[in-house]
Protein backbone atom coordinates (compact mmCIF):
# COMPACT_ATOMS: atom_id res chain seq x y z
CA UNK A 1 0.00 0.00 0.00
CA UNK A 2 2.26 2.64 -1.32
CA UNK A 3 -0.58 5.06 -1.01
CA UNK A 4 -0.49 5.21 2.76
CA UNK A 5 3.60 5.70 2.93
CA UNK A 6 4.77 7.98 5.25
CA UNK A 7 3.15 11.35 4.87
CA UNK A 8 4.94 14.26 4.61
CA UNK A 9 5.53 17.18 7.50
CA UNK A 10 2.16 18.95 8.59
CA UNK A 11 2.19 22.46 7.18
CA UNK A 12 2.32 24.79 10.36
CA UNK A 13 0.71 27.90 8.65
CA UNK A 14 -2.85 28.49 10.60
CA UNK A 15 -4.78 29.74 7.81
CA UNK A 16 -5.84 33.09 8.15
CA UNK A 17 -8.68 34.24 5.75
CA UNK A 18 -11.46 33.43 8.75
CA UNK A 19 -9.68 36.07 10.47
CA UNK A 20 -11.51 39.05 9.09
CA UNK A 21 -15.10 37.45 9.69
CA UNK A 22 -14.04 36.75 13.48
CA UNK A 23 -12.54 40.92 13.32
CA UNK A 24 -15.42 41.60 12.31
CA UNK A 25 -17.68 39.52 14.44
CA UNK A 26 -15.80 41.05 17.43
CA UNK A 27 -16.82 44.66 15.90
CA UNK A 28 -20.01 43.80 16.02
CA UNK A 29 -20.37 42.19 19.75
CA UNK A 30 -18.52 45.68 21.30
CA UNK A 31 -20.73 47.78 18.75
CA UNK A 32 -24.20 45.95 20.08
CA UNK A 33 -22.89 45.49 23.99
CA UNK A 34 -20.70 48.19 24.35
CA UNK A 35 -22.54 51.51 26.57
CA UNK A 36 -20.10 54.32 27.08
CA UNK A 37 -20.13 55.99 30.96
CA UNK A 38 -22.21 58.97 30.18
CA UNK A 39 -24.18 61.14 32.82
CA UNK A 40 -27.08 59.46 33.78
CA UNK A 41 -29.58 62.03 33.17
CA UNK A 42 -32.07 61.96 36.35
CA UNK A 43 -34.62 64.32 34.47
CA UNK A 44 -36.56 64.72 31.23
CA UNK A 45 -34.79 66.54 28.59
CA UNK A 46 -37.01 68.40 25.93
CA UNK A 47 -34.73 70.70 24.80
CA UNK A 48 -36.13 73.56 23.54
CA UNK A 49 -35.35 75.51 19.76
CA UNK A 50 -34.11 78.20 19.25
CA UNK A 51 -32.63 80.21 16.12
CA UNK A 52 -29.50 82.37 17.56
CA UNK A 53 -27.40 79.67 18.55
CA UNK A 54 -23.62 80.38 19.42
CA UNK A 55 -21.21 77.74 19.58
CA UNK A 56 -18.58 78.30 22.25
CA UNK A 57 -14.68 78.38 21.80
CA UNK A 58 -13.34 76.30 24.23
CA UNK A 59 -15.33 73.37 25.21
CA UNK A 60 -13.18 73.03 28.92
CA UNK A 61 -14.98 75.86 30.19
CA UNK A 62 -18.51 74.24 30.20
CA UNK A 63 -20.38 72.94 33.04
CA UNK A 64 -23.87 71.22 32.67
CA UNK A 65 -26.69 71.94 34.44
CA UNK A 66 -29.93 70.07 34.20
CA UNK A 67 -33.25 71.29 35.05
CA UNK A 68 -36.54 68.84 34.53
CA UNK A 69 -39.20 67.39 35.92
CA UNK A 70 -37.55 63.93 37.24
CA UNK A 71 -38.08 60.92 35.47
CA UNK A 72 -38.32 58.74 38.66
CA UNK A 73 -41.16 60.52 39.85
CA UNK A 74 -42.18 58.07 42.57
CA UNK A 75 -38.98 59.35 43.89
CA UNK A 76 -38.17 62.72 43.49
CA UNK A 77 -41.91 63.65 42.42
CA UNK A 78 -43.03 65.96 39.97
CA UNK A 79 -41.69 69.59 40.50
CA UNK A 80 -39.05 70.27 38.25
CA UNK A 81 -35.69 69.61 39.59
CA UNK A 82 -31.84 70.44 39.01
CA UNK A 83 -29.21 67.85 38.02
CA UNK A 84 -25.60 68.75 38.26
CA UNK A 85 -22.71 65.72 37.34
CA UNK A 86 -24.87 62.52 38.56
CA UNK A 87 -27.35 63.37 41.21
CA UNK A 88 -30.10 65.90 42.11
CA UNK A 89 -29.31 69.10 43.39
CA UNK A 90 -31.41 71.45 45.56
CA UNK A 91 -31.49 74.61 44.93
CA UNK A 92 -29.16 76.12 47.15
CA UNK A 93 -26.49 73.49 46.56
CA UNK A 94 -25.56 75.02 43.32
CA UNK A 95 -23.26 77.61 44.80
CA UNK A 96 -21.21 74.34 46.35
CA UNK A 97 -21.59 72.83 43.29
CA UNK A 98 -20.27 75.73 40.78
CA UNK A 99 -17.04 76.29 42.99
CA UNK A 100 -16.40 72.74 42.43
CA UNK A 101 -16.97 72.71 39.08
CA UNK A 102 -14.91 76.48 39.22
CA UNK A 103 -11.62 74.61 41.24
CA UNK A 104 -11.16 71.83 38.25
CA UNK A 105 -10.26 74.96 36.25
CA UNK A 106 -6.98 75.76 35.21
CA UNK A 107 -6.64 79.53 37.60
CA UNK A 108 -6.75 81.44 34.82
CA UNK A 109 -9.69 80.65 33.28
CA UNK A 110 -12.27 80.50 36.55
CA UNK A 111 -13.31 83.42 35.48
CA UNK A 112 -14.56 82.25 32.48
CA UNK A 113 -16.54 79.14 33.56
CA UNK A 114 -19.83 79.03 31.44
CA UNK A 115 -22.53 76.74 32.61
CA UNK A 116 -24.57 75.27 29.73
CA UNK A 117 -28.23 75.21 31.10
CA UNK A 118 -30.15 72.32 29.69
CA UNK A 119 -33.41 73.09 30.58
CA UNK A 120 -36.48 70.77 30.06
CA UNK A 121 -39.13 73.34 27.79
CA UNK A 122 -42.14 72.38 29.71
CA UNK A 123 -40.05 74.02 32.95
CA UNK A 124 -41.52 76.74 34.14
CA UNK A 125 -39.82 80.40 34.63
CA UNK A 126 -40.02 80.40 38.65
CA UNK A 127 -36.96 77.51 39.05
CA UNK A 128 -35.07 78.76 35.95
CA UNK A 129 -34.88 82.05 37.58
CA UNK A 130 -34.21 80.51 40.90
CA UNK A 131 -30.79 78.45 39.33
CA UNK A 132 -29.93 81.76 37.81
CA UNK A 133 -29.98 83.66 41.04
CA UNK A 134 -27.63 80.86 42.32
CA UNK A 135 -25.47 81.17 39.84
CA UNK A 136 -25.27 85.15 40.24
CA UNK A 137 -24.53 84.51 43.97
CA UNK A 138 -21.50 82.35 42.71
CA UNK A 139 -20.46 84.90 40.36
CA UNK A 140 -20.89 81.69 37.42
CA UNK A 141 -22.33 84.36 35.48
CA UNK A 142 -22.03 83.33 31.68
CA UNK A 143 -24.82 80.89 31.05
CA UNK A 144 -25.38 79.48 28.17
CA UNK A 145 -29.94 78.71 27.49
CA UNK A 146 -28.84 74.95 25.37
CA UNK A 147 -31.11 74.73 22.52
CA UNK A 148 -31.34 72.93 19.25
CA UNK A 149 -31.61 75.01 15.99
CA UNK A 150 -35.29 75.89 14.64
CA UNK A 151 -35.94 75.17 11.31
CA UNK A 152 -36.00 78.84 9.89
CA UNK A 153 -39.56 79.70 8.01
CA UNK B 1 28.63 21.84 8.75
CA UNK B 2 25.87 20.51 9.75
CA UNK B 3 22.43 20.88 8.09
CA UNK B 4 20.21 23.51 10.25
CA UNK B 5 17.17 22.21 11.48
CA UNK B 6 13.90 24.33 9.30
CA UNK B 7 12.76 25.89 12.62
CA UNK B 8 8.88 26.92 12.93
CA UNK B 9 9.03 30.73 11.46
CA UNK B 10 8.89 32.93 14.59
CA UNK B 11 7.66 35.80 12.66
CA UNK B 12 3.92 36.83 13.50
CA UNK B 13 1.71 37.07 11.15
CA UNK B 14 1.11 41.09 10.71
CA UNK B 15 -1.26 40.51 7.22
CA UNK B 16 -4.51 41.41 9.51
CA UNK B 17 -3.08 44.55 11.05
CA UNK B 18 -4.81 46.39 9.66
CA UNK B 19 -8.15 44.60 10.37
CA UNK B 20 -7.32 45.64 13.23
CA UNK B 21 -6.49 49.05 12.37
CA UNK B 22 -10.00 49.55 11.06
CA UNK B 23 -11.93 47.89 13.59
CA UNK B 24 -10.36 50.26 16.47
CA UNK B 25 -11.04 52.48 14.31
CA UNK B 26 -14.61 52.02 13.57
CA UNK B 27 -15.54 51.33 16.98
CA UNK B 28 -14.20 54.82 18.26
CA UNK B 29 -16.33 56.43 15.27
CA UNK B 30 -19.44 54.80 16.66
CA UNK B 31 -18.67 55.30 19.93
CA UNK B 32 -17.91 58.70 20.20
CA UNK B 33 -20.48 61.47 20.70
CA UNK B 34 -19.95 64.70 19.81
CA UNK B 35 -21.90 66.69 22.46
CA UNK B 36 -23.30 70.20 21.19
CA UNK B 37 -22.71 72.53 23.14
CA UNK B 38 -24.76 75.65 21.10
CA UNK B 39 -27.11 77.52 22.64
CA UNK B 40 -28.41 81.20 23.60
CA UNK B 41 -24.91 83.10 25.54
CA UNK B 42 -26.55 85.31 28.11
CA UNK B 43 -24.58 87.50 30.97
CA UNK B 44 -26.01 87.69 34.18
CA UNK B 45 -25.97 90.66 35.89
CA UNK B 46 -23.52 90.36 39.14
CA UNK B 47 -24.77 89.57 42.42
CA UNK B 48 -26.47 92.27 44.74
CA UNK B 49 -24.04 93.60 47.29
CA UNK B 50 -26.49 94.76 50.28
CA UNK B 51 -23.81 96.79 51.99
CA UNK B 52 -23.17 98.36 48.52
CA UNK B 53 -26.08 99.21 46.24
CA UNK B 54 -25.65 99.17 42.53
CA UNK B 55 -26.13 103.11 41.75
CA UNK B 56 -29.81 104.57 40.22
CA UNK B 57 -30.08 105.35 37.17
CA UNK B 58 -33.11 106.80 35.94
CA UNK B 59 -33.44 106.27 32.33
CA UNK B 60 -36.68 107.77 30.16
CA UNK B 61 -38.82 105.53 29.90
CA UNK B 62 -38.88 106.22 25.92
CA UNK B 63 -35.19 104.50 26.20
CA UNK B 64 -36.67 100.91 27.55
CA UNK B 65 -38.32 98.52 25.67
CA UNK B 66 -40.62 96.41 27.76
CA UNK B 67 -41.63 93.04 27.26
CA UNK B 68 -43.92 91.15 30.01
CA UNK B 69 -44.68 87.88 29.63
CA UNK B 70 -47.33 86.40 31.96
CA UNK B 71 -48.24 83.43 33.11
CA UNK B 72 -50.53 82.27 29.91
CA UNK B 73 -47.73 82.97 27.88
CA UNK B 74 -49.10 86.36 26.43
CA UNK B 75 -47.09 89.71 25.50
CA UNK B 76 -47.25 92.41 26.54
CA UNK B 77 -44.54 94.70 24.17
CA UNK B 78 -44.85 98.28 24.91
CA UNK B 79 -48.29 98.57 26.35
CA UNK B 80 -49.60 96.61 23.61
CA UNK B 81 -51.27 92.72 24.12
CA UNK B 82 -50.10 90.22 21.70
CA UNK B 83 -50.74 86.90 21.14
CA UNK B 84 -47.48 85.78 19.77
CA UNK B 85 -44.03 87.05 20.06
CA UNK B 86 -43.87 86.53 15.58
CA UNK B 87 -42.48 89.95 14.56
CA UNK B 88 -41.11 91.41 17.60
CA UNK B 89 -37.27 91.38 16.03
CA UNK B 90 -38.41 93.59 13.91
CA UNK B 91 -40.30 95.96 16.45
CA UNK B 92 -36.99 95.79 18.93
CA UNK B 93 -34.57 96.54 16.12
CA UNK B 94 -36.78 99.34 15.25
CA UNK B 95 -36.56 100.70 18.68
CA UNK B 96 -32.74 100.30 19.08
CA UNK B 97 -31.76 102.01 15.73
CA UNK B 98 -34.89 104.82 16.47
CA UNK B 99 -32.08 107.90 17.05
CA UNK B 100 -34.71 109.65 18.56
CA UNK B 101 -32.36 112.44 20.21
CA UNK B 102 -29.04 111.28 19.48
CA UNK B 103 -26.42 112.78 21.97
CA UNK B 104 -22.60 113.66 20.57
CA UNK B 105 -21.73 110.14 20.48
CA UNK B 106 -24.84 108.48 18.66
CA UNK B 107 -24.70 111.22 15.95
CA UNK B 108 -20.78 110.06 15.23
CA UNK B 109 -22.39 106.56 15.47
CA UNK B 110 -25.06 107.27 13.06
CA UNK B 111 -22.85 108.78 10.69
CA UNK B 112 -20.76 105.45 10.61
CA UNK B 113 -23.07 103.10 9.62
CA UNK B 114 -23.83 101.73 6.49
CA UNK B 115 -27.04 103.21 4.59
CA UNK B 116 -29.08 100.02 5.19
CA UNK B 117 -28.83 100.30 8.92
CA UNK B 118 -29.17 104.13 8.76
CA UNK B 119 -32.44 103.20 7.17
CA UNK B 120 -34.05 102.11 10.20
CA UNK B 121 -33.97 105.21 12.01
CA UNK B 122 -37.28 106.73 12.23
CA UNK B 123 -36.43 109.37 14.83
CA UNK B 124 -39.35 108.98 16.62
CA UNK B 125 -39.25 111.13 19.79
CA UNK B 126 -40.99 108.39 21.79
CA UNK B 127 -38.83 105.68 21.00
CA UNK B 128 -35.50 105.63 22.02
CA UNK B 129 -32.99 108.12 22.10
CA UNK B 130 -29.97 106.49 20.53
CA UNK B 131 -28.77 102.95 20.59
CA UNK B 132 -25.85 103.16 23.93
CA UNK B 133 -29.47 104.17 25.89
CA UNK B 134 -32.06 102.15 24.15
CA UNK B 135 -32.40 98.88 27.13
CA UNK B 136 -34.76 96.16 26.14
CA UNK B 137 -36.06 94.95 29.28
CA UNK B 138 -37.74 90.95 29.14
CA UNK B 139 -40.25 90.56 32.34
CA UNK B 140 -41.88 87.26 33.22
CA UNK B 141 -44.23 85.71 35.18
CA UNK B 142 -42.72 82.64 37.46
CA UNK B 143 -45.05 80.24 35.68
CA UNK B 144 -44.30 81.84 32.32
CA UNK B 145 -42.81 78.99 30.27
CA UNK B 146 -39.06 78.38 29.80
CA UNK B 147 -39.91 77.34 26.02
CA UNK B 148 -41.90 81.20 25.54
CA UNK B 149 -39.29 83.07 27.47
CA UNK B 150 -36.46 81.53 25.49
CA UNK B 151 -38.52 82.34 22.01
CA UNK B 152 -38.64 85.88 23.26
CA UNK B 153 -35.35 86.34 24.39
CA UNK B 154 -33.81 84.23 21.12
CA UNK B 155 -35.65 87.38 18.84
CA UNK B 156 -34.31 89.93 21.15
CA UNK B 157 -30.92 88.42 20.66
CA UNK B 158 -31.83 87.89 16.59
CA UNK B 159 -32.43 91.72 16.65
CA UNK B 160 -29.08 92.78 17.91
CA UNK B 161 -27.40 89.92 15.66
CA UNK B 162 -29.24 91.36 12.61
CA UNK B 163 -28.06 94.67 13.17
CA UNK B 164 -24.60 93.83 13.98
CA UNK B 165 -24.34 91.60 11.00
CA UNK B 166 -25.95 94.69 8.50
CA UNK B 167 -23.36 97.06 9.81
CA UNK B 168 -20.25 94.52 8.69
CA UNK B 169 -21.94 93.35 5.79
CA UNK B 170 -22.05 89.37 6.57
CA UNK B 171 -25.36 87.55 7.18
CA UNK B 172 -26.62 87.10 10.99
CA UNK B 173 -25.74 83.49 10.58
CA UNK B 174 -22.04 84.63 9.57
CA UNK B 175 -21.86 86.91 12.23
CA UNK B 176 -22.81 84.72 14.89
CA UNK B 177 -20.43 81.83 13.66
CA UNK B 178 -17.80 84.38 14.60
CA UNK B 179 -16.10 83.12 17.65
CA UNK B 180 -13.04 85.57 17.76
CA UNK B 181 -10.31 82.69 17.48
CA UNK B 182 -8.06 85.35 15.16
CA UNK B 183 -7.88 88.99 14.42
CA UNK B 184 -9.43 89.30 12.18
CA UNK B 185 -13.11 87.65 13.65
CA UNK B 186 -12.35 89.63 16.66
CA UNK B 187 -12.12 92.94 14.49
CA UNK B 188 -15.67 91.82 12.24
CA UNK B 189 -17.63 91.31 15.94
CA UNK B 190 -15.98 94.30 17.29
CA UNK B 191 -16.74 96.61 14.22
CA UNK B 192 -20.64 95.14 14.71
CA UNK B 193 -21.26 95.58 18.52
CA UNK B 194 -19.42 98.96 18.26
CA UNK B 195 -21.43 101.66 20.20
CA UNK B 196 -24.62 99.32 20.41
CA UNK B 197 -24.25 97.23 23.55
CA UNK B 198 -26.60 94.46 23.83
CA UNK B 199 -28.87 95.80 26.89
CA UNK B 200 -31.30 93.49 27.52
CA UNK B 201 -32.31 92.94 30.86
CA UNK B 202 -33.63 90.14 32.15
CA UNK B 203 -36.05 91.47 36.01
CA UNK B 204 -36.58 89.11 38.53
CA UNK B 205 -39.78 87.40 37.78
CA UNK B 206 -43.43 88.03 39.42
CA UNK B 207 -44.73 85.45 41.81
CA UNK B 208 -48.12 84.46 39.67
CA UNK B 209 -48.68 80.88 38.39
CA UNK B 210 -45.53 79.35 39.72
CA UNK B 211 -43.93 78.91 42.66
Amino acid sequence: MAKFGKKTKADVNIPTSALPDIIFMLLFFFMVTTVLREQEILVEQKIPAATQLQKLQKKTLISYIFIGKPKNTALYGTEPRVQANDALLNTPDIVQWVNQERDLLPEADRGLITISMKADRDVKMGPISDVQTELREADARRILYASIGKVQK
Amino acid sequence: MARKKNRMSTEVNAGSMADIAFLLLIFFLVTTTIASDKGILNILPPKLDPNNPPPKIDLNERNIFTILLNANDQLLVEGEFRESPEGLDEDVKAFIMNFGSPDEEGIALYNSLPASVKALAARNPDSSDDPGEAVVSIKTDRGTSYDKYLEVFDLTKKAYFDIYAQRVNLSTDEYRALTGKNDAETSLQDRGKEGIPMAISIAEPNKIGGN
